[in-house]
């Protein structure tokens, strides 16, 4: 195509200030470079006044504080703590405090959810409104209050450590937390680890591999037992042969408490099932939403073709699901990470409730304190959404 | 299948009943509850689950509580059940936080005022709409000034508002003045312009990112820094700005997942007819992005009044921070479940009806050209 007609582009105008406001292109320019200028000016007015004041406070700014001694004590700690640590301990403390409680939420109220959002389309009417109440009351209930009902019922209506609620003479509950019996690896533990890790490759190999055979030959092969084997039976397998190299140390009355054992403690406790039963709900609704969205045409298609039902719902039903339900749960799974920093009200020392709170408190360095927790939130959130929307595209519809 | 032997003229056939089993309650019941085994086990289970939780839940709730008494030993002596006097003994503080007994006809004023000033914003079919709007758009400074005093009226400090009062205030401030602030900024977002871009996008990332209560503690302890040295103002106004920007950021996104949602011709016919930027999006862009998005919007007002909660934690008395206080009361000590039970109801009334009316004004908007 090189036919070159005289085509112009519109009339040359002759520049004018004027035009600079009625042509879109350098109105655009003008009012990015206003905006520019103002923004510059906000933030430097700002930085002008954090100077002045920090100069008037005669405080210098620096995170120097975190090397020193922290004087207090948490009382649930994932690694070695004493008040004798140092404030940047308290942190990491706090940081796997905040990560416990959120992955151990994120994990009940995802099982929750899902089962509350099936009941919830259950044909069933009596199932089906108790889990419509159930969730319309829950959701309507600000979480804060949802945590704090929870921790005043743990903690005023069990029983003291005396009189514990005792499961099978291993686990009890008491006002002072949970007691359950602590695992403790023997020498030989490390062969039933090996022996799982092994099973996973295995299992994965397997899986591939049965899949380029169905590809290439047809031949199905039996991939779910030989996954459930060789994850589950391998490891369990070597752990009998070992002689059972896991102890368990079992909680026992002391005095006023128990020792031993593992301990949840009730604020622990009451975080992680207020927050996975208000998630939970507003899960239920998201999987209900995605399973409605799934055509009803799809359901018939593939019974249609013969698939069985379980392969109906493994292959048509649950992927298509999937696509609807995955990017809400994705907000679903931040907020949890983010409500977790309520703990801070019935003294679960989170990320908060350390760096954010005493810390804050005994050196008086809001700044800095306030930056650390900030900059922590915004580095899980941005993690949690990228791996969910890693997982999302994967999933997603490959469109022409 | 030939329809010529029949007796009736086509369309004249008498309506017959249907069989005994296909309708009425006896269908009703087999088809909802005992349909297959597997939902008679389902029902049954179910069934003895209430069976074992209600009846305790209501004798707890209703016929084994006490409702007038003087202390939690008064209240055990009654009866075995939740002590709701505790909750009558304190009902005032619970309402009007610590606002001075005499004064509090201001408060019961401006809740009234702001039913009327509410009323034409909700009912589109209200007579006299148009003067109710004025009405409507004045009330944010009488109620303010009804509620803070000046002019003539005794100054009362924000730090003496509390209970439900402080709730509403913070609920309905904050969704007042964040939903133009949101929609502001998902233009922004989506906008041409590429700083103007930048700067939305990651001022609702950063928002998005961090918990609220990050920011209440920003502006209870940081917000100081960034202001001229010397000056300090209002904890409460502080919290708005920040309960604002909170809600406004998730508002932005809400929106703009409306504004995508509108079809790229309908801006480009609206530039076609000659309509400037503003004159586009104000008449044809979102008049529809909001339409489709009025269950986020509600969703996150509903979010900002829960979230409203949150503010006990710097040390303002809303319900929460008052249940908390009162808890202290040697005398009433260990009934936090009744405060709470008390507090989760008042929450769940105004949600429960801000979504109901959510889903009244969705079928009222539907206009039969969505893809149903």
């Amino acid at each position: 195509m090189s036919q070159t007609t005289d085509i112009q582009g519109p009339p040359r105008q002759s520049f004018s200030i004027g035009k600079i406001w009625t042509d879109k292109r350098t109105r655009g320019l003008v009012i990015q470079l206003l905006a520019t200028i103002a923004i510059c000016a906000v933030v430097l007015y700002l930085a002008n006044n954090v100077v002045e004041n920090f100069q008037k406070l005669g405080k210098p700014f620096g995170f120097s504080f975190l090397q020193q001694e922290s004087n207090y004590d948490i009382n649930q700690t994932l690694i070695e703590y004493s008040s004798r640590s140092t404030h940047a301990r308290a942190a990491v403390v706090g940081i796997l405090n905040t990560l416990l409680v959120a992955v151990c939420g994120i994990i009940l109220a995802s099982i929750l959810g899902f089962i509350l959002g099936v009941l919830r389309l259950s044909p069933n009417w009596l199932v089906n409104k108790l889990a419509y109440c159930y969730i319309e009351f829950v959701r309507n209930v600000p979480v804060l209050v949802h945590i704090l009902l929870v921790h005043g019922i743990l903690v005023h209506s069990l029983p003291k450590p005396k009189q514990a609620i005792d499961v099978a003479d291993s686990f009890f509950l008491t006002n002072r937390g949970f007691f359950v019996p602590k695992p403790i690896a023997e020498p030989l533990f490390w062969a039933v680890i090996a022996a799982f890790v092994i099973g996973l490759i295995y299992a994965f190999w397997y899986r591939r591999s049965a899949r380029i055979k169905q590809a290439a030959t047809g031949e199905q092969s039996p991939v779910f037992w030989v996954m459930l084997g060789s994850i589950i039976g391998l490891p369990v397998l070597v752990y009998i042969l070992t002689g059972m190299p896991l102890a368990w140390e079992i909680p026992e009355l002391k005095g006023f408490n128990f020792k031993g054992g593992m301990a949840l403690k009730p604020e622990f406790m009451s975080l992680w099932i207020a927050l996975s039963l208000y998630t939970a709900a507003f899960i239920a609704e998201i999987v209900r939403a995605g399973i409605e969205a799934v055509n009803k045409g799809q359901t018939e298609a593939a019974l249609a073709l013969g698939l069985p039902r379980r392969r109906t719902l493994n292959l048509v039903i649950i992927p298509q699901a999937l696509r609807v339900i995955i990017p809400p749960l994705n907000s679903q799974y931040l907020n949890i990470t983010k409500n977790s920093s309520l703990a801070i009200a019935i003294g679960y020392m989170d990320i908060v409730a350390t760096i954010g709170g005493i810390t804050l408190n005994q050196t008086g360095r809001e700044m800095e304190c306030m930056l650390i927790v900030l900059g922590l939130y915004l580095f899980f959130s941005l993690t949690i959404s990228s791996i969910m929307n890693w997982y999302n595209k994967r999933l997603a519809l490959v469109e022409r | 299948m030939s329809t010529s032997t029949s007796p009736y003229a086509p369309g004249e056939h008498p309506d017959e009943k249907p069989p005994i089993g296909q309708s009425g309650l006896v269908n009703w019941v087999y088809t909802n509850l005992f349909s297959s085994p597997f939902n008679i086990i389902l029902t049954l289970v179910t069934a003895y689950f209430l069976y074992k939780i209600l009846p305790p839940m209501f004798n707890w709730m209703f016929f084994d509580a006490v409702y007038v008494a003087d202390s939690r030993e008064h209240c055990r002596e009654l009866n075995s059940g939740a002590c709701w006097g505790f909750i009558g003994k304190r009902i005032g503080q619970f309402t009007y936080g610590f606002y001075p007994h005499e004064l509090r006809w201001r408060v019961n004023l401006t809740f009234l005022l702001f039913i009327v000033a509410v009323l034409p914003v909700l009912w589109d079919n209200m007579p006299k709409r148009r003067l109710m709007l004025w009405f409507s758009a004045l009330f944010p400074f009488i109620g303010f000034w009804l509620l803070s005093g000046g002019l003539g009226l005794e100054t009362v400090e924000t730090n003496k508002w509390g209970g439900f009062m402080l709730t509403m205030v913070i609920g309905v401030t904050g969704i007042a003045v964040s939903l133009p602030l949101g929609i502001l900024l998902a233009l922004g977002r989506q906008s041409d312009l590429h700083i103007i871009r930048w700067v939305c996008t990651g001022f609702i990332e950063f928002i998005r990112g961090v918990p609220l209560i990050t920011l209440l503690f920003v502006a209870s302890t940081m917000l100081n820094y960034f202001l001229p040295p010397g000056s300090n103002f209002d904890l409460l106004l502080r919290v708005l700005i920040m309960v604002v920007l909170f809600s406004a950021a998730y508002l932005a996104e809400v929106v703009r997942g409306g504004l995508q949602a509108i079809p790229k011709g309908q801006v480009e016919a609206a530039d076609a007819m000659g309509l400037k930027y503003w004159q586009s999006m104000r008449l044809v862009v979102l008049p529809q992005a909001l339409k489709i998005s009025i269950p986020g919007i509600v969703n996150t007002f509903i979010g900002l009044f829960k979230d409203s909660t949150l503010v006990v934690i710097i040390g303002l008395l809303d319900p929460l921070g008052i249940g908390r206080a009162s808890l202290s009361d040697t005398k009433w000590q260990g009934l936090s479940t009744e405060v709470y039970v008390f507090i989760a109801l008042f929450f769940f009334i105004c949600c429960f009806g801000m979504s109901r009316y959510s889903i009244y004004l969705e079928k009222k908007l539907h206009t039969g050209h969505s893809e149903e």
